[in-house]
């Protein structure tokens, strides 16, 4: 749509990219998983976020034929393309996000827009503005419940579920890809405080930091 | 602690992640010109304060972001119903039999004479 | 150290104490020792201790009167280390633990020997109820004085004077059925509920589950009810679905069945928590459990009788007996006389016996006591004396004597005389009180059962009372009540539950209690000796008898007049006794007086486990932007805007000193104003914004037109609420015809956004836009000073002559590599560029603007020289210089504000109104002061009249103000009633230390009037 002003923020040049977190791995370390963690914190940096507004059904075809995967119609549904790497999360009634690998999403906004033409929507790219922490291990889930006010019992947190929630004093989206993990969409801004939050609460989980 | 359920999200959630916006259906008049400076204030700075049913306005800020409607007794604090907004509640304070508190109004008839304040 | 004293009152076998583990500890200084198992208060009764504390406003010698919660005497001061200090803490429910060290948190020089004690001895006459209030009223000034002498009398506990070495968390917890209490009614409704599948909390305040059943007499399934205990809790904490929580109180019970439990997990270890594995462990814990139902499963306290010198030390609860007897293997004296008024406490009596100490006489209120226990009690030839009551008890430090008296039946009346009893233990007991605490913190008033003899619970949505907490006792029937509170539980939460076994426990019949509250004496009860009804509030039968006599009527003013009930005891024990002593004395019944309001919490919650994990580095979040790291290096000095980390300033070191703020702001100022600075603007809010009608809602929300704002330009923009008053502006790009890019305060995003979405939601739904926050990102970096386009030009691609990139523009370039978005608007008023890019690339396009700039002087600069810059120019901070009381035309930007929009625009019909329109309302002004040195204060208030008396009539005050290194000058921006047509006159600024500052109404605009600075 020429009446939008699209822009890719990235360049191919060889430019020192810093993650939300390389300040936070600077200042409080990184203690590396050992044999006694029983929770892995990884940051998953650079990738491609984009947020999708607009109605259900006319978002819903686009989606499918750009992504081949379909838009989760149901509050807090969470898909993944065939191979995991792309995914599309409710956040609400007209509002998705769309996680791709970095790189990618100047391209898909751009065919995402072509697909839509004349429709009512709106795309943003936000993926400066955040970054994705996976937490994997037997004690992911306690760490959470200390952390997050949102109940993470498998029975109410599911496989391919995700939500917006407050996280200690911060908010984070917390999705479950998978039985053993779960990811925190974190805000750049907030991602040294929601990092140290994470190791210290952890600590008694002996929580390690894969790099 | 309040625990609202989210008629966008489908879901009972915690109050932390709401924010309250103060009561419900006061519409902003059409024509702010043709108000009356009293009729303005009235829209500006006069909101009820009952004893038991009230309506309120509430965001899901730290979730869909959308805002709807809570009806509310303000004695008990309990949630008698959420809705979208664009809706009319099922809880009023006229209600006389039925609910202890106010009664559904399922009927038509029954939104015409909401009370005082129950406009948009 | 003194040899450890023997443990006199231990039994030789008996109880659920470890006594193979020895464990030392030591009370005020003395050292003693007790069992693995014991409580501190279990272990200072096996080894004699009468004295325990001192009351805390007679300042008696008080003893163990309870063995749980509802323990006011025996309150101690924990810890070893100044920095494990606990006041406060129930001696009953603290386990034993070795090298535990204890203090009475009352007493002066010491419990024994009492300076303090002389008041309570010589008696109430000096002390009545509200003896405080009277006494020392007057004068008013003096009352800091007064307090600090009663409180070193009174002792309340003290707090450590050094960090707490110990960590705290929250869990955040969710079920269908949380069990409150781990007695019968508890374990068989969490068995119940759990068998459905429901995800079950049970939480017990106890160091052991089991709660009466731990020291019960009856068998179930012909076996020791602890027996049983122990098969439930071995089948419930094999079910997945179900989370026992020992050592954890619910203290507080909010809205919407959100429960807070307090989980001491290692306090039973020491007094700061023992490394586990090498790692800390969390001394204690706050669950924050939402549950869908909640089963109250807290049982009953026994209540005292109200009798002359019940404070005694000596004088204990008849429950009380029975479970340091069964549980513990502890007697606690040699000769005991039972006061009573039902049956179950005839089980103190027969254990007494079985324990092999001598039961002097059981004095029953009733007239014709008949049921089992008395049978029992009588087949072991122990004394029964109906229809009487122990009236008085004997002794100071320790009970010697019982006067045991007959009573009429209404309970009123001494009739006939008393007869002394030699004893040392008095046991009592008048019934018994459901803990209804939890279900009162809701706010719901219990009703009285005459019947019953006690308040009970009344209805509270998603709440359900089970066994003793609602005033069922016999064992058989407190199962099957537990057992169906929790099927109900678990059915209404959507599971089925199934079958629960009940075990079969032998029926026992037992006769029906009366009604005794305060014994009567022969005296009356303002001569008689002191009848407590509250230990430790030290509040008498007199007392209240007192205060409804000076018509205190609502037991509400009777509670807070005595103090009944107050503080740390919330009261458990006494608070029936004194509504139905309060009752008598107005001649009305106990319903009809009502109950004073419970509130949380139960027991007292260390302040660790409040704040959990949000203290020290985590006490708040704190948000950085992408250059923050080079900030610190730099050696920023950082200010809190919202939860944002900015810098403030960055200070230098010159010639091995470093600069004062002054010198630092003073230096960038200059530098921005003559060569060119840098400004981290990233924590600016930025809106993105799309859609067909998206200028059409910015038309409606700013005070100013959009309409031919084109791709390309950028314009100021101010926003009103309705009520015509500013809240928030910034710059608003057009980006294309159908996208905006919309910048806000750093503290106002959130805010602004959650106001574009309520009108969108709310009123114009019709409108099709979009708004997402993109403030996260984009890195924004502000270069500006007059070598700002040099500087520019050697890191982008950007065509930035003058005529092609025009002050207001924006453009698409590269900056450093990176692509970016340039706009050329400026709030320092000198020529500006802030670039924008992904906040990835940010810290990089950052360092290679530094490494061009040192040629240009390029220096960075913080939030304090942004002020300056700013304020110079008149350009307003919402939030500083307006407050939610100013229109744009107080600001005198009428240039702002677009009166012939077509839409009603937010904020327009508020102009109109009288009140908006005066001509003498606070006006946003300059004021230079007459003195150039001086730096007015923020805040400061504004008089036209200097000699007025005062209260002078205020017309204004400061709201921006500085030292303006550019102008030599300190400068100010004011509100002043009328001030836009009071330009050039003197106003006055009295200062707290007298000195009177004189300043001339200027224009705000201080510096390059015309813009050209900004516009080359």
């Amino acid at each position: 749509m020429s009446n939008v002003a699209t822009f890719d923020t990235r360049t191919e040049a060889k430019i020192p990219v810093e993650s939300p977190l390389a300040y936070s791995y600077r200042r409080s370390g990184a203690p590396a998983p050992t044999a006694k963690s029983r929770v892995v914190l990884r940051e998953r940096p650079f990738l491609g976020h984009l947020v999708l507004r607009g109605g259900a059904i006319v978002l819903d075809e686009a989606v499918r034929e750009v992504l081949g995967v379909s838009l989760p119609g149901e509050p807090q549904g969470l898909v993944h393309d065939a191979e995991g790497q792309r995914s599309v999360q409710w956040i609400s009634p007209d509002e998705w996000l769309v996680i791709v690998p970095g790189g990618e999403e100047f391209e898909l906004e751009n065919r995402l827009r072509a697909a839509l033409g004349d429709a009512h929507f709106a795309i943003s790219n936000v993926g400066g503005g955040q970054t994705l922490v996976e937490l994997e291990g037997e004690a992911a889930r306690e760490l959470l419940m200390k952390s997050v006010i949102y109940d993470v019992h498998p029975s109410h947190f599911p496989v391919g579920k995700g939500v917006t929630t407050v996280f200690a004093k911060a908010t984070v989206i917390l999705r479950r890809p998978s039985e053993a993990r779960w990811e925190l969409v974190v805000r750049r801004s907030f991602a040294d405080y929601t990092y140290r939050w994470l190791l210290d609460a952890g600590e008694e989980y002996a929580i390690g930091v894969e790099r | 602690m309040f625990y609202i359920h989210c008629p966008y999200c489908g879901e009972t959630r915690e109050e932390e992640e709401f924010h309250p916006k103060g009561q419900a259906h006061i519409a902003r008049p059409e024509d702010p010109d043709a108000c009356s400076d009293e009729e303005w204030g009235d829209y500006l700075f006069f909101r009820d304060n009952p004893r038991g049913i009230h309506h309120e306005l509430w965001v899901h800020a730290v979730g869909c972001r959308k805002f709807f409607n809570v009806t509310r007794h303000t004695v008990t604090y309990e949630i008698l119903e959420t809705y979208k907004m664009g809706e009319q509640p099922t809880f009023t304070a006229d209600g006389g039999e039925g609910h202890p508190e106010g009664r559904p109004s399922s009927d038509a008839a029954d939104q015409a004479p909401l009370r005082e304040g129950v406009r948009a | 150290m003194s040899q450890p004293r023997t443990q006199e009152n231990r039994l030789a076998q008996g109880g659920r104490i470890d006594r193979s583990r020895k464990l030392s500890f030591t009370f005020n200084g003395k050292t003693y020792q007790g069992h693995a198992g014991d409580t501190l208060a279990s272990a200072l009764l096996a080894n004699g201790v009468d004295i325990v504390n001192r009351s805390f406003k007679y300042s008696r010698p008080r003893g163990i009167f309870a063995a749980g919660a509802e323990e006011p005497n025996a309150v101690v001061q924990l810890g070893k280390a100044e920095a494990a200090q606990v006041p406060n803490v129930r001696a009953t429910q603290q386990a034993l633990y070795d090298g535990l060290e204890a203090r009475s948190t009352n007493g002066w020089p010491n419990v024994q020997r009492d300076l303090m004690g002389l008041v309570g001895k010589l008696g109430g006459q000096f002390m009545p109820p509200g003896f405080y209030y009277k006494t020392f009223m007057a004068p008013a000034s003096m009352w800091m004085t007064y307090e600090k002498v009663i409180r070193k009398g009174a002792g309340l506990g003290r707090s450590p004077m050094e960090n707490d070495p110990d960590i705290y968390d929250h869990l955040h917890q969710h079920c269908d059925v949380l069990v409150i209490g781990a007695g019968p009614a508890g374990l068989a409704a969490a068995l119940a509920a759990a068998n459905s599948g429901a995800r079950v909390i049970l939480a017990d305040e106890q160091e052991e589950m089991g709660g009466s059943l731990l020291d019960a007499r009856e068998l179930l399934d012909d076996k020791p009810a602890e027996q049983w205990v122990a098969e439930t809790l071995a089948a419930l904490s094999g079910m997945d679905n179900v989370t026992l929580l020992p050592r954890t109180t619910a203290n507080g019970y909010h809205d919407h069945n959100f429960v807070t439990l307090h989980e001491r997990r290692t306090e039973h270890l020491a007094d700061t928590a023992p490394l586990k594995d090498g790692r800390r462990q969390v001394r204690s814990r706050l669950h924050r459990v939402r549950a869908g139902r909640v089963v109250l499963a807290t049982g009953a306290h026994e209540r005292p009788l109200v009798y002359g010198n019940n404070d005694v030390p000596g004088n204990l609860l008849a429950g009380a007996v029975s479970t340091y007897i069964r549980r513990y293997g502890v007697v606690p004296g040699q000769k005991l006389v039972l006061s009573t008024s039902n049956d179950h406490a005839y089980r103190a009596a027969l254990d007494w016996v079985e324990a092999g100490r001598e039961v002097v006489a059981i004095a029953d209120a009733r007239a014709n006591p008949d049921g089992e226990l008395v049978e029992q009690a009588r087949a072991k030839g122990i004394r029964i004396i109906a229809g009487s009551a122990v009236v008085e008890a004997k002794g100071d430090s320790r009970v010697n004597g019982a006067r045991v008296a007959k009573i009429d039946a209404e309970g009123f009346r001494v009739v006939g005389s008393a007869e002394s009893l030699a004893c040392d233990t008095i046991a009592s007991s008048g019934g018994y009180s459901p803990v209804i605490h939890l279900a009162s913190h809701t706010g719901s008033r219990p009703t009285w059962r005459d019947d019953l003899l006690c308040f009970v619970p009344n209805t509270v949505k998603g709440v359900a009372a089970a066994g003793g907490a609602q005033a069922v006792y016999a064992t058989a029937e407190v199962l099957a009540d537990g057992i169906k509170a929790g099927a109900r539980a678990a059915e209404e939460s959507g599971f089925a539950a199934g079958e629960v076994r009940l075990p079969s426990v032998a029926e026992r019949r037992d006769g029906a209690p009366c009604a005794l509250y305060q014994v009567p004496h022969e005296k009356p009860t303002l001569r008689a000796p002191k009848q407590f009804v509250d230990l430790q509030n030290d509040v008498t039968a007199a007392g209240i008898e007192l205060a409804t006599r000076e018509g205190f009527e609502s037991i509400e003013h009777v509670k807070r007049y005595t103090a009944m009930g107050f503080g740390t005891d919330q009261g458990k024990l006494g608070n029936i006794n004194g509504m139905a002593i309060a009752a008598r004395c107005l001649g009305r019944s106990i319903p009809e007086v009502g109950t004073t309001v419970f509130r949380p919490n139960y027991t007292p919650v260390t302040f660790g486990a409040i704040v959990g994990r949000h203290c020290r580095e985590l006490f708040d979040a704190e948000r950085y932007t992408a250059m923050h790291q080079w900030h610190v290096e730099q050696g920023a000095e950082f200010e809190d805007v919202g939860q944002w980390k900015r810098p403030w300033y960055f200070p230098r070191k010159v010639n091995g000193k470093t600069e004062t703020m002054h010198e630092a702001v003073a230096r960038e100022c200059l530098a921005v104003r003559e060569a060119v600075g840098i400004l981290d603007a990233s924590t600016l809010g930025k809106i993105d914004i799309q859609g067909p009608d998206a200028r059409e809602f910015l038309g409606r929300v700013y005070t100013n037109k959009w309409a031919k704002l084109v791709p390309g330009r950028v314009r100021y923009g101010l926003m009103c609420k309705d009520d015509g008053m500013v809240f928030d502006d910034g710059t608003t790009s057009c980006l294309g015809e159908n996208h905006f890019l919309m910048t806000t305060t750093s503290g106002g995003a959130a805010t602004v956004l959650e106001w574009l979405e309520i009108w969108h939601q709310t009123e114009w739904p019709e409108l099709e836009v979009y708004f997402n926050s993109v403030t996260d990102h984009w890195a924004t970096m502000t270069v500006t000073g007059p070598e700002a386009r040099k500087l520019m030009a050697e890191v982008t691609d950007i065509d930035l002559d003058k005529d092609a990139f025009k002050f207001m523009d924006w453009k698409a370039g590269n900056v450093a590599g990176v692509p970016a978005r340039v706009f050329r608007i400026s709030f320092t008023g000198e020529l500006a560029y802030e670039i924008n890019v992904q906040a990835n690339y940010a810290l990089h396009v950052w360092e290679t603007l530094f490494a061009h700039g040192d040629k240009y002087g390029l220096t960075p600069y913080g939030t304090e020289t942004m002020h300056v810059l700013r304020a110079e120019k008149g350009f307003i901070i919402a939030g500083q210089d307006t407050d939610g009381s100013v229109t744009p035309e107080d600001l005198g930007m009428q240039w702002a504000i677009g009166y012939d929009k077509p839409f009603p625009w937010i904020g327009k019909r508020a102009l109109s109104r009288p009140d908006t329109a005066r001509t003498d309302r606070k006006q946003l002004v300059g004021l230079k002061p007459k003195d150039t040195k001086v730096v007015l204060e923020e805040g400061a208030q504004i008089v036209l009249d200097p000699n007025h008396a005062i209260p002078m009539p205020m017309v204004g005050h400061v709201t921006s103000s500085y030292y303006s290194p550019t102008l030599d000058s300190g400068f100010a921006l004011a509100v002043v009633k009328g001030g836009q047509h009071k330009m050039g006159e003197t106003v006055y600024l009295p200062m707290a230390d007298g000195q009177v500052h004189e300043a001339e109404i200027v224009s705000t605009i201080f510096l390059d009037p015309k813009g050209e600075r900004q516009n080359v």
